[in-house]
Protein backbone atom coordinates (compact mmCIF):
# COMPACT_ATOMS: atom_id res chain seq x y z
CA UNK A 1 0.00 0.00 0.00
CA UNK A 2 1.51 3.32 -1.03
CA UNK A 3 2.14 6.21 1.35
CA UNK A 4 -0.79 8.20 0.00
CA UNK A 5 -3.23 5.33 0.42
CA UNK A 6 -1.95 4.67 3.94
CA UNK A 7 -2.43 8.34 4.77
CA UNK A 8 -6.04 8.17 3.52
CA UNK A 9 -6.67 5.05 5.62
CA UNK A 10 -5.10 6.62 8.69
CA UNK A 11 -6.98 9.89 8.34
CA UNK A 12 -10.23 7.98 7.80
CA UNK A 13 -9.81 6.09 11.08
CA UNK A 14 -8.71 9.25 12.87
CA UNK A 15 -11.63 11.26 11.51
CA UNK A 16 -14.08 8.52 12.50
CA UNK A 17 -12.68 8.59 16.04
CA UNK A 18 -13.07 12.38 16.19
CA UNK A 19 -16.61 12.05 14.91
CA UNK A 20 -17.38 9.38 17.51
CA UNK A 21 -16.25 11.21 20.62
CA UNK A 22 -17.59 14.59 19.52
CA UNK A 23 -20.98 13.01 18.64
CA UNK A 24 -21.29 11.69 22.19
CA UNK A 25 -19.78 14.79 23.83
CA UNK A 26 -22.06 14.65 26.88
CA UNK A 27 -20.41 11.29 27.69
CA UNK A 28 -16.86 12.06 26.60
CA UNK A 29 -16.09 15.76 27.06
CA UNK A 30 -18.44 17.07 29.73
CA UNK A 31 -17.97 14.59 32.64
CA UNK A 32 -14.18 15.05 32.98
CA UNK A 33 -14.61 18.83 32.93
CA UNK A 34 -17.23 18.67 35.70
CA UNK A 35 -15.06 16.30 37.77
CA UNK A 36 -11.97 18.45 37.40
CA UNK A 37 -13.92 21.63 38.17
CA UNK A 38 -15.05 20.01 41.43
CA UNK A 39 -11.43 19.10 42.21
CA UNK A 40 -10.44 22.73 41.60
CA UNK A 41 -13.20 24.00 43.87
CA UNK A 42 -12.74 21.48 46.69
CA UNK A 43 -9.00 20.72 46.71
CA UNK A 44 -7.84 23.98 45.24
CA UNK A 45 -10.04 26.74 46.60
CA UNK A 46 -11.63 25.29 49.75
CA UNK A 47 -9.15 22.82 51.26
CA UNK A 48 -6.16 24.19 49.38
CA UNK A 49 -6.23 27.49 51.27
CA UNK A 50 -5.73 25.65 54.55
CA UNK A 51 -2.96 23.43 53.16
CA UNK A 52 -0.69 26.31 52.27
CA UNK A 53 2.29 25.87 49.96
CA UNK A 54 3.28 22.62 48.29
CA UNK A 55 6.63 22.28 46.50
CA UNK A 56 7.13 26.00 46.99
CA UNK A 57 3.84 27.00 45.30
CA UNK A 58 0.32 27.72 46.55
CA UNK A 59 -1.58 24.42 46.63
CA UNK A 60 -3.94 25.45 43.83
CA UNK A 61 -1.05 26.17 41.47
CA UNK A 62 0.61 22.92 42.51
CA UNK A 63 -2.42 20.73 41.94
CA UNK A 64 -3.58 22.17 38.58
CA UNK A 65 -0.86 20.57 36.38
CA UNK A 66 -1.48 17.18 38.01
CA UNK A 67 -5.21 17.41 37.42
CA UNK A 68 -4.73 18.39 33.77
CA UNK A 69 -2.38 15.46 33.26
CA UNK A 70 -4.78 13.13 35.07
CA UNK A 71 -7.61 14.09 32.74
CA UNK A 72 -5.39 13.60 29.67
CA UNK A 73 -4.27 10.16 30.84
CA UNK A 74 -7.70 8.81 31.77
CA UNK A 75 -9.44 10.16 28.66
CA UNK A 76 -6.79 8.95 26.20
CA UNK A 77 -7.02 5.50 27.72
CA UNK A 78 -10.80 5.40 27.94
CA UNK A 79 -11.32 6.62 24.38
CA UNK A 80 -9.30 3.90 22.68
CA UNK A 81 -10.34 1.12 25.06
CA UNK A 82 -14.06 1.80 24.62
CA UNK A 83 -13.95 2.65 20.92
CA UNK A 84 -11.88 -0.33 19.81
CA UNK A 85 -13.73 -2.75 22.08
CA UNK A 86 -17.07 -1.44 20.78
CA UNK A 87 -15.83 -2.04 17.23
CA UNK A 88 -14.97 -5.60 18.26
CA UNK A 89 -18.31 -6.04 20.03
CA UNK A 90 -20.33 -4.77 17.04
CA UNK A 91 -17.93 -6.61 14.70
CA UNK A 92 -17.42 -3.39 12.76
CA UNK A 93 -13.69 -3.94 13.30
CA UNK A 94 -14.06 -6.52 10.51
CA UNK A 95 -14.48 -3.60 8.08
CA UNK A 96 -10.88 -2.73 8.84
CA UNK A 97 -9.54 -6.25 9.08
CA UNK A 98 -10.75 -7.24 5.60
CA UNK A 99 -9.44 -4.00 4.10
CA UNK A 100 -5.84 -3.53 2.88
CA UNK A 101 -5.13 -1.11 5.75
CA UNK A 102 -1.91 -2.29 7.47
CA UNK A 103 -2.08 -3.25 11.15
CA UNK A 104 0.18 -0.41 12.23
CA UNK A 105 -2.08 2.11 10.49
CA UNK A 106 -5.14 0.73 12.28
CA UNK A 107 -3.34 1.06 15.60
CA UNK A 108 -2.04 4.54 14.78
CA UNK A 109 -5.51 5.74 13.76
CA UNK A 110 -7.07 4.61 17.03
CA UNK A 111 -4.16 5.85 19.13
CA UNK A 112 -4.23 9.32 17.59
CA UNK A 113 -7.99 9.38 18.12
CA UNK A 114 -7.32 8.74 21.81
CA UNK A 115 -4.61 11.40 21.84
CA UNK A 116 -7.04 13.89 20.29
CA UNK A 117 -9.66 13.28 22.98
CA UNK A 118 -7.07 13.36 25.77
CA UNK A 119 -5.66 16.66 24.53
CA UNK A 120 -9.09 18.16 23.92
CA UNK A 121 -10.23 17.31 27.45
CA UNK A 122 -6.86 18.56 28.78
CA UNK A 123 -7.33 21.84 26.95
CA UNK A 124 -10.86 22.34 28.27
CA UNK A 125 -9.72 21.52 31.81
CA UNK A 126 -6.86 24.01 31.39
CA UNK A 127 -9.32 26.71 30.33
CA UNK A 128 -11.48 25.94 33.37
CA UNK A 129 -8.36 26.07 35.59
CA UNK A 130 -7.68 29.62 34.42
CA UNK A 131 -10.82 30.68 36.33
CA UNK A 132 -9.28 29.42 39.56
CA UNK A 133 -5.62 30.36 39.27
CA UNK A 134 -3.15 32.20 37.10
CA UNK A 135 -1.47 29.71 34.82
CA UNK A 136 1.78 30.36 32.99
CA UNK A 137 3.95 27.82 31.23
CA UNK A 138 7.64 27.91 32.16
CA UNK A 139 8.97 25.38 29.62
CA UNK A 140 6.59 25.10 26.67
CA UNK A 141 8.50 22.35 24.84
CA UNK A 142 8.68 20.12 27.94
CA UNK A 143 5.02 20.72 28.73
CA UNK A 144 3.83 19.96 25.20
CA UNK A 145 6.12 17.00 24.69
CA UNK A 146 5.25 15.21 27.93
CA UNK A 147 1.50 15.69 27.58
CA UNK A 148 1.64 14.39 24.02
CA UNK A 149 3.78 11.40 24.95
CA UNK A 150 1.58 10.57 27.95
CA UNK A 151 -1.51 10.68 25.72
CA UNK A 152 0.19 8.36 23.19
CA UNK A 153 1.33 5.98 25.93
CA UNK A 154 -2.10 5.63 27.53
CA UNK A 155 -3.89 5.43 24.20
CA UNK A 156 -1.62 2.50 23.34
CA UNK A 157 -2.41 0.90 26.70
CA UNK A 158 -6.14 1.36 26.04
CA UNK A 159 -5.74 -0.25 22.62
CA UNK A 160 -4.05 -3.32 24.09
CA UNK A 161 -6.68 -3.54 26.83
CA UNK A 162 -9.39 -3.49 24.13
CA UNK A 163 -7.70 -6.28 22.16
CA UNK A 164 -7.63 -8.57 25.20
CA UNK A 165 -11.08 -7.56 26.45
CA UNK A 166 -13.95 -9.95 25.87
CA UNK A 167 -16.60 -7.97 27.75
CA UNK A 168 -17.33 -4.36 28.66
CA UNK A 169 -16.34 -5.24 32.25
CA UNK A 170 -12.86 -6.10 31.01
CA UNK A 171 -12.27 -2.58 29.74
CA UNK A 172 -13.21 -1.06 33.09
CA UNK A 173 -11.06 -3.37 35.26
CA UNK A 174 -7.71 -1.78 34.36
CA UNK A 175 -8.91 1.85 34.75
CA UNK A 176 -10.60 1.05 38.07
CA UNK A 177 -8.03 -1.18 39.70
CA UNK A 178 -4.77 -0.03 38.12
CA UNK A 179 -5.02 3.37 36.46
CA UNK A 180 -7.01 5.21 39.14
CA UNK A 181 -4.83 4.11 42.11
CA UNK A 182 -1.63 4.83 40.18
CA UNK A 183 -2.93 8.26 39.20
CA UNK A 184 -4.04 9.22 42.70
CA UNK A 185 -0.72 7.96 44.12
CA UNK A 186 1.25 9.51 41.27
CA UNK A 187 1.90 12.90 42.84
CA UNK A 188 -1.16 14.65 41.45
CA UNK A 189 -2.25 15.97 44.84
CA UNK A 190 1.01 16.00 46.79
CA UNK A 191 4.76 16.15 46.53
CA UNK A 192 6.47 12.87 47.34
CA UNK A 193 8.79 14.89 49.59
CA UNK A 194 5.97 14.53 52.14
CA UNK A 195 6.43 10.77 52.21
CA UNK A 196 8.89 8.69 54.20
CA UNK A 197 11.91 7.37 52.26
CA UNK A 198 10.29 3.92 51.90
CA UNK A 199 7.09 5.31 50.35
CA UNK A 200 9.13 7.75 48.23
CA UNK A 201 11.06 4.76 46.84
CA UNK A 202 7.85 2.87 46.20
CA UNK A 203 6.28 5.89 44.52
CA UNK A 204 9.21 6.07 42.13
CA UNK A 205 8.08 2.74 40.67
CA UNK A 206 4.87 4.43 39.56
CA UNK A 207 5.23 5.57 35.91
CA UNK A 208 2.46 8.15 36.28
CA UNK A 209 4.54 10.00 38.90
CA UNK A 210 7.13 10.74 36.19
CA UNK A 211 4.59 12.08 33.73
CA UNK A 212 2.78 14.24 36.29
CA UNK A 213 6.03 15.66 37.60
CA UNK A 214 7.43 16.32 34.14
CA UNK A 215 4.26 18.17 33.22
CA UNK A 216 4.41 20.13 36.47
CA UNK A 217 8.04 20.90 35.74
CA UNK A 218 7.07 22.26 32.33
CA UNK A 219 4.48 24.58 33.89
CA UNK A 220 5.96 25.51 37.28
CA UNK A 221 9.61 24.56 36.93
CA UNK A 222 9.55 22.17 39.95
CA UNK A 223 9.67 18.39 39.99
CA UNK A 224 10.18 15.55 42.46
CA UNK A 225 12.06 13.50 39.85
CA UNK A 226 14.65 13.85 37.11
CA UNK A 227 12.70 14.97 34.04
CA UNK A 228 15.21 13.53 31.57
CA UNK A 229 14.70 10.08 33.04
CA UNK A 230 10.96 10.60 32.83
CA UNK A 231 11.18 11.21 29.07
CA UNK A 232 13.46 8.22 28.59
CA UNK A 233 11.09 6.03 30.60
CA UNK A 234 8.01 7.18 28.70
CA UNK A 235 9.69 6.62 25.33
CA UNK A 236 10.75 3.10 26.38
CA UNK A 237 7.22 2.29 27.53
CA UNK A 238 5.80 3.61 24.25
CA UNK A 239 8.21 1.47 22.24
CA UNK A 240 7.26 -1.61 24.29
CA UNK A 241 3.53 -1.00 23.90
CA UNK A 242 3.85 -0.36 20.16
CA UNK A 243 5.69 -3.68 19.79
CA UNK A 244 3.12 -5.48 21.94
CA UNK A 245 0.17 -3.99 20.07
CA UNK A 246 1.60 -4.86 16.66
CA UNK A 247 2.39 -8.39 17.82
CA UNK A 248 -1.20 -8.88 18.94
CA UNK A 249 -2.55 -7.43 15.69
CA UNK A 250 -0.30 -9.55 13.48
CA UNK A 251 -1.31 -12.70 15.37
CA UNK A 252 -4.98 -11.68 15.22
CA UNK A 253 -5.30 -12.06 18.99
CA UNK A 254 -9.05 -12.04 19.78
CA UNK A 255 -9.63 -10.39 16.40
CA UNK A 256 -9.32 -13.25 13.93
CA UNK A 257 -10.21 -16.93 14.45
CA UNK B 1 -7.10 -17.93 -17.92
CA UNK B 2 -6.31 -16.95 -14.32
CA UNK B 3 -9.06 -18.03 -11.96
CA UNK B 4 -10.95 -15.33 -10.06
CA UNK B 5 -10.56 -17.51 -6.99
CA UNK B 6 -8.35 -20.54 -6.63
CA UNK B 7 -8.37 -22.60 -3.45
CA UNK B 8 -5.92 -25.45 -3.03
CA UNK B 9 -5.98 -28.04 -0.24
CA UNK B 10 -7.46 -25.57 2.25
CA UNK B 11 -7.53 -26.88 5.79
CA UNK B 12 -8.72 -25.39 9.04
CA UNK B 13 -8.57 -26.95 12.48
CA UNK B 14 -9.83 -24.74 15.31
CA UNK B 15 -8.12 -24.55 18.69
CA UNK B 16 -10.69 -26.91 20.19
CA UNK B 17 -9.60 -29.57 17.67
CA UNK B 18 -12.64 -29.27 15.40
CA UNK B 19 -11.58 -29.78 11.79
CA UNK B 20 -13.83 -27.42 9.83
CA UNK B 21 -12.08 -27.87 6.46
CA UNK B 22 -10.34 -31.09 5.48
CA UNK B 23 -8.37 -29.99 2.43
CA UNK B 24 -10.83 -28.47 -0.02
CA UNK B 25 -9.88 -27.34 -3.52
CA UNK B 26 -11.94 -25.53 -6.11
CA UNK B 27 -11.68 -22.68 -8.59
CA UNK B 28 -14.08 -19.97 -9.72
CA UNK B 29 -13.62 -18.53 -13.18
CA UNK B 30 -13.74 -14.78 -13.92
CA UNK B 31 -17.27 -13.56 -14.62
CA UNK B 32 -18.87 -16.60 -13.03
CA UNK B 33 -21.86 -16.59 -10.72
CA UNK B 34 -20.89 -19.37 -8.39
CA UNK B 35 -22.85 -21.05 -5.59
CA UNK B 36 -21.14 -22.46 -2.52
CA UNK B 37 -23.72 -24.59 -0.80
CA UNK B 38 -23.77 -26.79 2.24
CA UNK B 39 -25.72 -27.44 5.42
CA UNK B 40 -25.09 -25.47 8.60
CA UNK B 41 -21.61 -26.17 9.96
CA UNK B 42 -20.38 -27.59 6.64
CA UNK B 43 -17.49 -25.11 6.36
CA UNK B 44 -18.88 -22.41 4.05
CA UNK B 45 -18.38 -19.48 6.41
CA UNK B 46 -14.97 -20.78 7.46
CA UNK B 47 -13.95 -20.86 3.80
CA UNK B 48 -15.16 -17.29 3.28
CA UNK B 49 -13.50 -16.22 6.53
CA UNK B 50 -10.16 -17.56 5.32
CA UNK B 51 -10.52 -15.90 1.91
CA UNK B 52 -11.09 -12.49 3.52
CA UNK B 53 -8.53 -13.06 6.33
CA UNK B 54 -10.90 -13.12 9.29
CA UNK B 55 -10.06 -16.78 9.84
CA UNK B 56 -6.47 -18.05 9.82
CA UNK B 57 -6.00 -21.18 7.76
CA UNK B 58 -4.16 -24.23 9.04
CA UNK B 59 -2.84 -25.22 5.60
CA UNK B 60 -3.41 -24.71 1.90
CA UNK B 61 -3.43 -21.70 -0.37
CA UNK B 62 -5.84 -19.06 -1.63
CA UNK B 63 -5.28 -16.82 -4.61
CA UNK B 64 -7.55 -14.10 -5.96
CA UNK B 65 -7.06 -13.33 -9.66
CA UNK B 66 -3.64 -14.95 -9.38
CA UNK B 67 -2.57 -12.96 -6.30
CA UNK B 68 -1.54 -15.34 -3.52
CA UNK B 69 -3.02 -14.13 -0.23
CA UNK B 70 0.07 -15.36 1.65
CA UNK B 71 2.40 -13.27 -0.51
CA UNK B 72 0.45 -10.09 -1.13
CA UNK B 73 -2.69 -9.94 0.95
CA UNK B 74 -2.98 -6.18 0.52
CA UNK B 75 -3.27 -6.50 -3.28
CA UNK B 76 -5.59 -9.51 -2.97
CA UNK B 77 -7.91 -7.61 -0.59
CA UNK B 78 -8.33 -4.81 -3.12
CA UNK B 79 -9.82 -7.33 -5.56
CA UNK B 80 -12.24 -8.71 -3.02
CA UNK B 81 -15.54 -7.50 -1.55
CA UNK B 82 -17.33 -9.47 1.16
CA UNK B 83 -20.91 -9.32 2.39
CA UNK B 84 -20.92 -11.30 5.64
CA UNK B 85 -23.81 -13.22 7.13
CA UNK B 86 -24.05 -11.11 10.30
CA UNK B 87 -24.43 -7.33 10.40
CA UNK B 88 -20.96 -5.98 11.08
CA UNK B 89 -21.17 -2.21 10.82
CA UNK B 90 -21.32 0.38 13.55
CA UNK B 91 -24.99 0.70 14.44
CA UNK B 92 -24.56 4.33 15.50
CA UNK B 93 -23.02 5.67 12.31
CA UNK B 94 -24.95 7.25 9.48
CA UNK B 95 -25.46 5.16 6.35
CA UNK B 96 -23.39 7.46 4.15
CA UNK B 97 -20.59 7.66 6.76
CA UNK B 98 -20.31 3.86 6.79
CA UNK B 99 -19.71 3.82 3.04
CA UNK B 100 -17.40 6.84 3.03
CA UNK B 101 -15.35 5.30 5.83
CA UNK B 102 -15.08 1.98 4.04
CA UNK B 103 -13.87 3.82 0.94
CA UNK B 104 -11.22 5.46 3.09
CA UNK B 105 -10.04 2.08 4.39
CA UNK B 106 -9.35 1.18 0.76
CA UNK B 107 -7.40 4.39 0.23
CA UNK B 108 -10.08 6.13 -1.83
CA UNK B 109 -9.96 9.96 -1.89
CA UNK B 110 -13.05 11.50 -0.29
CA UNK B 111 -14.37 12.90 -3.59
CA UNK B 112 -14.33 9.46 -5.23
CA UNK B 113 -15.72 7.81 -2.09
CA UNK B 114 -18.54 10.37 -2.10
CA UNK B 115 -19.39 9.67 -5.74
CA UNK B 116 -19.39 5.91 -5.19
CA UNK B 117 -21.46 6.28 -2.02
CA UNK B 118 -24.13 8.14 -3.96
CA UNK B 119 -23.96 5.66 -6.84
CA UNK B 120 -24.41 2.51 -4.75
CA UNK B 121 -26.88 3.95 -2.25
CA UNK B 122 -29.05 5.01 -5.19
CA UNK B 123 -28.69 1.65 -6.93
CA UNK B 124 -29.66 -0.19 -3.77
CA UNK B 125 -32.53 2.13 -2.88
CA UNK B 126 -30.90 3.60 0.23
CA UNK B 127 -30.15 7.15 -0.90
CA UNK B 128 -33.10 8.54 1.07
CA UNK B 129 -31.66 6.90 4.17
CA UNK B 130 -28.14 8.30 3.77
CA UNK B 131 -28.38 10.51 6.87
CA UNK B 132 -30.08 7.83 9.01
CA UNK B 133 -28.22 5.94 11.72
CA UNK B 134 -27.69 2.32 10.64
CA UNK B 135 -29.52 0.96 13.68
CA UNK B 136 -32.72 2.63 12.47
CA UNK B 137 -32.78 0.63 9.21
CA UNK B 138 -34.95 -2.43 8.62
CA UNK B 139 -33.30 -5.85 8.25
CA UNK B 140 -33.57 -5.73 4.46
CA UNK B 141 -32.06 -2.25 4.33
CA UNK B 142 -29.17 -3.38 6.51
CA UNK B 143 -28.47 -6.25 4.10
CA UNK B 144 -28.48 -3.82 1.16
CA UNK B 145 -26.22 -1.48 3.10
CA UNK B 146 -23.68 -4.29 3.49
CA UNK B 147 -23.83 -4.98 -0.26
CA UNK B 148 -23.28 -1.28 -1.02
CA UNK B 149 -20.37 -1.19 1.42
CA UNK B 150 -18.77 -4.26 -0.16
CA UNK B 151 -18.99 -2.62 -3.60
CA UNK B 152 -17.59 0.79 -2.66
CA UNK B 153 -14.10 -0.11 -3.93
CA UNK B 154 -15.61 -1.93 -6.95
CA UNK B 155 -14.02 -5.34 -6.34
CA UNK B 156 -13.59 -7.82 -9.17
CA UNK B 157 -14.70 -10.65 -6.88
CA UNK B 158 -17.75 -10.29 -4.63
CA UNK B 159 -18.56 -12.91 -2.01
CA UNK B 160 -22.00 -12.89 -0.42
CA UNK B 161 -22.67 -15.08 2.60
CA UNK B 162 -26.43 -15.63 2.71
CA UNK B 163 -27.27 -12.10 1.55
CA UNK B 164 -31.02 -12.63 1.39
CA UNK B 165 -31.51 -14.38 4.73
CA UNK B 166 -34.61 -12.97 6.40
CA UNK B 167 -35.45 -10.73 3.44
CA UNK B 168 -39.00 -10.69 2.03
CA UNK B 169 -39.69 -12.15 -1.42
CA UNK B 170 -40.09 -8.84 -3.26
CA UNK B 171 -36.86 -7.45 -1.88
CA UNK B 172 -35.06 -10.73 -2.46
CA UNK B 173 -35.99 -10.65 -6.14
CA UNK B 174 -34.89 -7.03 -6.49
CA UNK B 175 -31.55 -8.01 -4.92
CA UNK B 176 -31.27 -10.88 -7.42
CA UNK B 177 -31.79 -8.45 -10.28
CA UNK B 178 -29.12 -6.17 -8.87
CA UNK B 179 -26.64 -9.03 -8.47
CA UNK B 180 -27.37 -10.25 -12.00
CA UNK B 181 -26.71 -6.73 -13.27
CA UNK B 182 -23.32 -6.35 -11.61
CA UNK B 183 -22.40 -9.90 -12.67
CA UNK B 184 -23.28 -8.97 -16.27
CA UNK B 185 -20.99 -5.94 -15.88
CA UNK B 186 -18.09 -8.28 -15.12
CA UNK B 187 -18.04 -8.80 -11.35
CA UNK B 188 -17.42 -12.42 -10.39
CA UNK B 189 -19.88 -13.44 -7.68
CA UNK B 190 -19.73 -16.25 -5.15
CA UNK B 191 -22.92 -16.82 -3.22
CA UNK B 192 -23.79 -18.98 -0.26
CA UNK B 193 -27.46 -19.33 0.44
CA UNK B 194 -30.01 -21.56 2.09
CA UNK B 195 -32.55 -20.66 -0.59
CA UNK B 196 -31.67 -23.24 -3.22
CA UNK B 197 -34.14 -21.65 -5.61
CA UNK B 198 -31.81 -18.63 -5.41
CA UNK B 199 -28.76 -20.66 -6.38
CA UNK B 200 -30.66 -22.39 -9.20
CA UNK B 201 -31.93 -19.09 -10.58
CA UNK B 202 -28.73 -17.08 -10.34
CA UNK B 203 -25.71 -19.34 -10.46
CA UNK B 204 -24.01 -21.12 -13.31
CA UNK B 205 -21.59 -23.27 -11.32
CA UNK B 206 -21.74 -24.82 -7.92
CA UNK B 207 -19.66 -26.43 -5.21
CA UNK B 208 -21.36 -28.37 -2.43
CA UNK B 209 -19.46 -28.66 0.81
CA UNK B 210 -20.33 -31.05 3.61
CA UNK B 211 -18.34 -31.80 6.77
CA UNK B 212 -15.38 -29.86 5.47
CA UNK B 213 -15.03 -31.61 2.11
CA UNK B 214 -16.27 -30.73 -1.37
CA UNK B 215 -18.84 -33.37 -2.34
CA UNK B 216 -19.73 -31.86 -5.71
CA UNK B 217 -18.20 -29.20 -7.96
CA UNK B 218 -19.79 -28.80 -11.35
CA UNK B 219 -22.18 -26.66 -13.38
CA UNK B 220 -25.76 -26.33 -12.18
CA UNK B 221 -26.95 -27.73 -15.54
CA UNK B 222 -24.81 -30.85 -15.21
CA UNK B 223 -25.89 -31.31 -11.66
CA UNK B 224 -29.57 -31.07 -12.48
CA UNK B 225 -29.13 -33.68 -15.21
CA UNK B 226 -28.25 -36.17 -12.49
CA UNK B 227 -31.58 -35.62 -10.80
CA UNK B 228 -33.35 -39.00 -10.87
CA UNK B 229 -36.66 -38.06 -9.37
CA UNK B 230 -38.90 -35.08 -8.80
CA UNK B 231 -41.78 -34.74 -6.39
CA UNK B 232 -44.91 -32.82 -7.41
CA UNK B 233 -47.89 -31.61 -5.49
CA UNK B 234 -51.09 -31.96 -7.50
CA UNK B 235 -54.31 -30.11 -6.74
CA UNK B 236 -57.33 -32.19 -7.77
CA UNK B 237 -60.99 -31.45 -8.36
CA UNK B 238 -62.28 -34.66 -6.72
CA UNK B 239 -62.84 -35.11 -2.97
CA UNK B 240 -60.22 -37.68 -1.97
CA UNK B 241 -60.43 -39.93 1.05
CA UNK B 242 -57.37 -41.98 0.23
CA UNK B 243 -54.51 -41.85 -2.26
CA UNK B 244 -55.21 -43.48 -5.63
CA UNK B 245 -53.19 -46.66 -6.17
CA UNK B 246 -51.05 -46.11 -9.28
CA UNK B 247 -48.92 -48.92 -10.68
CA UNK B 248 -46.10 -46.75 -12.01
CA UNK B 249 -46.04 -43.87 -9.55
CA UNK B 250 -45.56 -43.40 -5.82
CA UNK B 251 -48.57 -41.42 -4.64
CA UNK B 252 -49.46 -39.99 -1.19
CA UNK B 253 -52.57 -38.18 0.01
CA UNK B 254 -51.85 -34.75 1.49
CA UNK B 255 -55.43 -33.62 2.10
CA UNK B 256 -58.87 -34.07 0.56
CA UNK B 257 -57.90 -32.17 -2.59
CA UNK B 258 -54.16 -32.65 -3.04
CA UNK B 259 -51.71 -35.44 -3.72
CA UNK B 260 -47.93 -35.76 -3.61
CA UNK B 261 -46.53 -37.84 -6.46
CA UNK B 262 -42.92 -38.85 -7.14
CA UNK B 263 -41.94 -39.07 -10.80
CA UNK B 264 -38.80 -41.05 -11.63
CA UNK B 265 -36.42 -40.08 -14.44
CA UNK B 266 -37.82 -41.51 -17.70
CA UNK B 267 -41.43 -41.45 -16.57
CA UNK B 268 -43.74 -39.00 -18.30
CA UNK B 269 -46.22 -36.65 -16.71
CA UNK B 270 -48.72 -37.50 -19.44
CA UNK B 271 -48.77 -41.11 -18.20
CA UNK B 272 -49.35 -39.83 -14.69
CA UNK B 273 -52.31 -37.69 -15.74
CA UNK B 274 -53.79 -40.57 -17.74
CA UNK B 275 -53.46 -42.92 -14.77
CA UNK B 276 -55.13 -40.41 -12.46
CA UNK B 277 -57.89 -39.69 -14.97
CA UNK B 278 -58.59 -43.42 -15.17
CA UNK B 279 -59.33 -43.31 -11.44
CA UNK B 280 -61.61 -40.29 -11.83
CA UNK B 281 -59.10 -37.73 -10.60
CA UNK B 282 -58.59 -34.56 -12.65
CA UNK B 283 -55.55 -32.39 -11.90
CA UNK B 284 -56.33 -28.67 -11.77
CA UNK B 285 -52.82 -27.40 -10.94
CA UNK B 286 -49.39 -28.72 -10.02
CA UNK B 287 -46.09 -27.51 -8.53
CA UNK B 288 -42.73 -28.91 -7.42
CA UNK B 289 -42.68 -29.91 -3.75
CA UNK B 290 -39.17 -28.52 -3.59
CA UNK B 291 -37.09 -27.03 -6.36
CA UNK B 292 -34.90 -29.40 -8.31
CA UNK B 293 -31.66 -28.31 -6.74
CA UNK B 294 -33.13 -28.83 -3.30
CA UNK B 295 -34.03 -32.44 -4.18
CA UNK B 296 -30.45 -33.04 -5.26
CA UNK B 297 -28.98 -31.23 -2.33
CA UNK B 298 -30.93 -33.31 0.14
CA UNK B 299 -29.93 -36.52 -1.61
CA UNK B 300 -26.27 -35.52 -1.36
CA UNK B 301 -26.24 -34.77 2.33
CA UNK B 302 -24.63 -37.45 4.35
CA UNK B 303 -26.93 -40.06 5.83
CA UNK B 304 -25.74 -39.13 9.28
CA UNK B 305 -26.80 -35.51 8.78
CA UNK B 306 -30.21 -36.58 7.50
CA UNK B 307 -30.69 -38.84 10.51
CA UNK B 308 -29.78 -35.89 12.71
CA UNK B 309 -32.36 -33.72 10.96
CA UNK B 310 -35.06 -36.35 11.34
CA UNK B 311 -34.38 -36.59 15.05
Amino acid sequence: MSGKLIWISFSTIFRRELRRFTRIWPQTLVPPVITMSLYFVIFGSLIGRRIGDMGGYPYMEFVVPGLIMMSVITNSYANVASSFYSAKFQRSVEELLVSPTPNWTVMAGYVFGGVARGLMVGLIVTLVAVFFTSLSVKYLVVTTAIVLLAAVLFSLAGFINAIYANSFDAISIIPTFVLTPLTYLGGVFYSIDLLSPFWQGLSKLNPILYMVNSFRYGILGVSDINVVWAFVGVLIFIALLVGWGLYLMSHGKRLRH
Amino acid sequence: MTAALSIQNLQKTYENGFQALKGISFAVQPGDFFALLGPNGAGKSTTIGIICSLVRKTAGSVSIFGVDTDRNFSAAKRLLGVVPQEFNFSQFEKVSDILMTQGGFYGMPRKLAGERTEKYLKQLGLWDKRATQARMLSGGMKRRLMIARALIHEPKLLILDEPTAGVDIELRRSMWRFLEKINAQGTTIILTTHYLEEAESLCRNIAIIDKGIIVENTSIKSLLKTLNRETFILDCNAYLTKAPVLMEFECRLLDSHSLEVTVEKGQSLTELFIALKAQGVTVTSMRNRANRLEELFLSMLSEEKMEGLEQ
